[in-house]
């Protein structure tokens, strides 16, 4: 069984991003650990990219303070390294197909395995092009997550019945952000998906407030939330991982419970 | 050549957000079903020759050929299209494309701003909504164009992250049709992208090796040893190539910006210096770090200013059909200067890479070689800038 299940198993998930090495490797550590405590069930952790296009202006900004503070993918594999041995709530990386395409797909996968990874999110490689990287995935139990998107339609059983980990619900149009509102059906996208697949979704894509987070999880199996992180980051700096903390507490808090 | 998921080799395929897949479905479909449409044939002929000029000339360079004394060398006049570049070509059928699909709105990135320049021209000519997206570097290298466009009914958004020049450009025009999708068709610029962009834009552009071996075949009753033509993305080039790449016997030549030379970080060589990622949808080759992080490209020519090359070039590469040669800045502004002086016509600073690297090639060339040098736009939208490279004052210069 997938580890990631694990993530759902403690009522409606909250699943943080965090961009590694903004504004340092230090304070993402410090960040995830925070998050674990205060009661995050997943973490997607961002390998940082020089031209990262599925993100808004907030998470184009961490790429680019975290590239500028020397981030490497070695230097975030010693840092995961350090981490897991404390957190043991499932971990996914979040970067782009060029990303692992150039560190070797091989290399990456096994490192992934062997540091303690539990799956990879590349958000520019659609169902067409899983073949690329799924059967190293396979081999190192790393699971390769599936997006579903508003525009998604006649697509979402193909993907939905192929997915693994969980499901990636885009909530919204366009790019990484926080949004005052969300309008997409989502109920009916979620059905669409549970009438394929027995494997959790989350919701991610414009969510920041408790209010927004008790909506998309109501819906779905959890919420997912990055760009609102990220300027708690972006304003605190290396002050930010309490703050961080008392964030994801008060958004799993308000989903706890549905 | 292709393979039926959009491949060149191990090249091209669709590496892009979910969210967009649907919509490069639809246009796969709505291309191939017009392509094959004798009705939408009609029309495209018909804006190509009676609104941007086609045929464009393929006119001897008599003094040129007798000042290098080797090869005989013909120059396909693209800059005398409408608008002044090869990119209208692209811009015509793509507009035409997305009209019969319904759309109303056409987003465009751009480097030099011919690409920009063309897609608000369409755009106005077809009455749609414009908006182009142009690095804030090149906004300032090319604010002519950036006027052009304005005038002609388009928004310009200066694209401020990154480099601020056509990669970034490319990346929020990406971003921009996750945002709106139904109403708006992304006019991409070259034979880059997601699949089936490289294929569409080729064919489009293919009109150009059409038009040459024709015009070659009356004038010489033989084709060319080599055709030559810059390459960013690499529009202008495929379009060059494409009716040659089954006659073994013509050369194909692309000639890349090595700015201040491939052995410096200031290049934007891909073929000379990249290796192969994935990026802007697109497997091929890219310049990049070691870790896959995509290289702050540099060149003096805004239109070549790209780190990849499309993946129809790569696989050419790979297979050993074409060659792609490395072209310095200093290179291709004495070449700039050098067909001015000659023949009397201003290439683009982008076309003045191809003229640089034919300028080397041609003197060694036997007196009954021919070679063909694309002139993919002129250079009007350039006097400034190479004015400044040179330290020229003149009037009208901000600086």
């Amino acid at each position: 069984m997938s580890n990631i299940k694990r993530a759902f198993g403690n009522g409606k998930a909250f699943i943080a991003f965090i961009t590694c090495g903004d504004p340092d490797l230090e304070t993402t550590m410090e960040a995830v650990k925070e998050m674990e405590k205060a009661g995050a069930d997943l973490v997607e952790l961002g390998i940082p990219f020089s031209d990262p296009t599925a993100e808004g202006p907030v998470i184009q900004g961490a790429n680019l303070r975290a590239l500028n503070a020397g981030t490497t993918t070695d230097r975030i594999f010693g840092m995961v390294k350090e981490i897991r041995k404390e957190v043991t709530i499932p971990m996914v990386f979040m970067t782009y197909a060029n990303v692992v395409f150039s560190y070797g797909a091989e290399k990456f996968m096994k490192t992934c395995s062997d540091i303690g990874m539990d799956g990879l999110i590349l958000p520019d490689l659609p169902f067409e092009e899983k073949g690329e990287f799924l059967d190293i995935c396979h081999k190192y139990d790393i699971d390769l997550i599936s997006l579903i998107a508003p525009t998604s339609e006649n697509r979402i059983a193909m993907i939905a019945s192929q997915a693994e980990g969980f499901i990636y619900v885009v909530s919204s149009l366009g790019v990484t952000g926080t949004r005052s509102e969300i309008t997409t059906d989502l109920s009916s996208i979620v059905t669409a998906i549970r009438e394929n697949t027995d494997l959790p979704c989350a919701i991610g894509f414009g969510i920041s407030t408790p209010e927004q987070a008790k909506k998309m999880a109501d819906v779905s199996d959890g919420a997912i939330v990055g760009s609102a992180i990220i300027k708690i980051l972006e304003k605190y700096g290396k002050d930010a991982p309490k703050h961080v903390g008392e964030y994801v507490k008060s958004m799993k808090d308000a989903i706890r419970q549905l | 050549m292709m393979s039926a998921n959009g491949r060149f080799g191990i090249h091209g395929g669709q590496y892009i957000p979910e969210t967009l897949m649907n919509a490069v479905i639809e246009l796969e479909e709505a291309y191939n079903h017009y392509k094959n449409d004798p009705e939408f044939n009609r029309e495209l002929k018909q804006l190509f020759d009676e609104y941007a000029g086609r045929p464009s000339r393929l006119y001897f360079a008599e003094k040129m050929t007798k000042d290098l004394g080797g090869a005989k060398i013909y120059l396909k006049r693209e800059d005398l299209n409408h608008t002044g570049a090869h990119k209208i070509n692209n811009v015509l059928g793509q507009a035409l494309l997305a009209k019969k699909m319904g759309k109303t709105r056409l987003i465009a990135e751009t480097g030099a701003g011919q690409h920009g320049v063309a897609t608000a021209t369409a755009a106005a000519l077809m009455g749609m909504e414009c908006v182009v997206f142009m690095g804030e570097e090149d906004t300032k290298r090319q604010a002519l164009n950036v006027y052009k466009m304005e005038l002609l009914g388009a928004r310009v958004v200066p694209v401020t992250t990154g480099t601020k020049t056509l990669k970034d450009a490319v990346s929020e025009a990406m971003r921009e049709w996750t945002n709106r999708i139904s109403d708006t068709h992304y006019c991409l610029g070259s034979v880059m992208g997601p699949h089936p962009f490289p294929t569409i834009v080729r064919d489009f552009q293919a009109v150009i090796s059409k038009e040459i071996k024709e015009q070659i075949l009356e004038k010489e009753g033989r084709l060319p040893g080599a055709v030559i033509a810059c390459v960013g993305g690499g529009s202008n080039a495929i379009g060059t190539f494409y009716h040659f790449i089954e006659d073994k016997d013509v050369r194909l030549i692309g000639c890349e910006a090595a700015g201040r030379g491939v052995n410096t970080f200031e290049t934007a060589a891909t073929i000379a210096t990249g290796k192969l990622g994935i990026f802007h949808g697109m497997k091929s080759y890219f310049c990049q770090d070691e870790y896959g992080q995509i290289a702050p490209v540099y060149s003096i020519s805004a239109g070549l200013d790209y780190p990849g090359i499309g993946p129809e070039h790569a696989y050419l590469h790979d297979s050993g059909r074409a060659e792609y040669v490395p072209v310095t800045d200093d290179e291709a502004v004495a070449a700039f200067e050098y067909l001015s002086r000659t023949e009397g016509i201003i290439p683009a600073i982008e076309s003045a890479h191809a003229v640089a690297h034919a300028m080397k090639i041609a003197p060694s060339m036997g007196k009954d070689e021919i070679i063909v040098i694309t002139i993919s736009g002129r250079g009007d939208k350039d006097c400034a800038a190479i004015a400044r490279y040179r330290g020229v004052k003149y009037i009208g210069d901000e600086v």
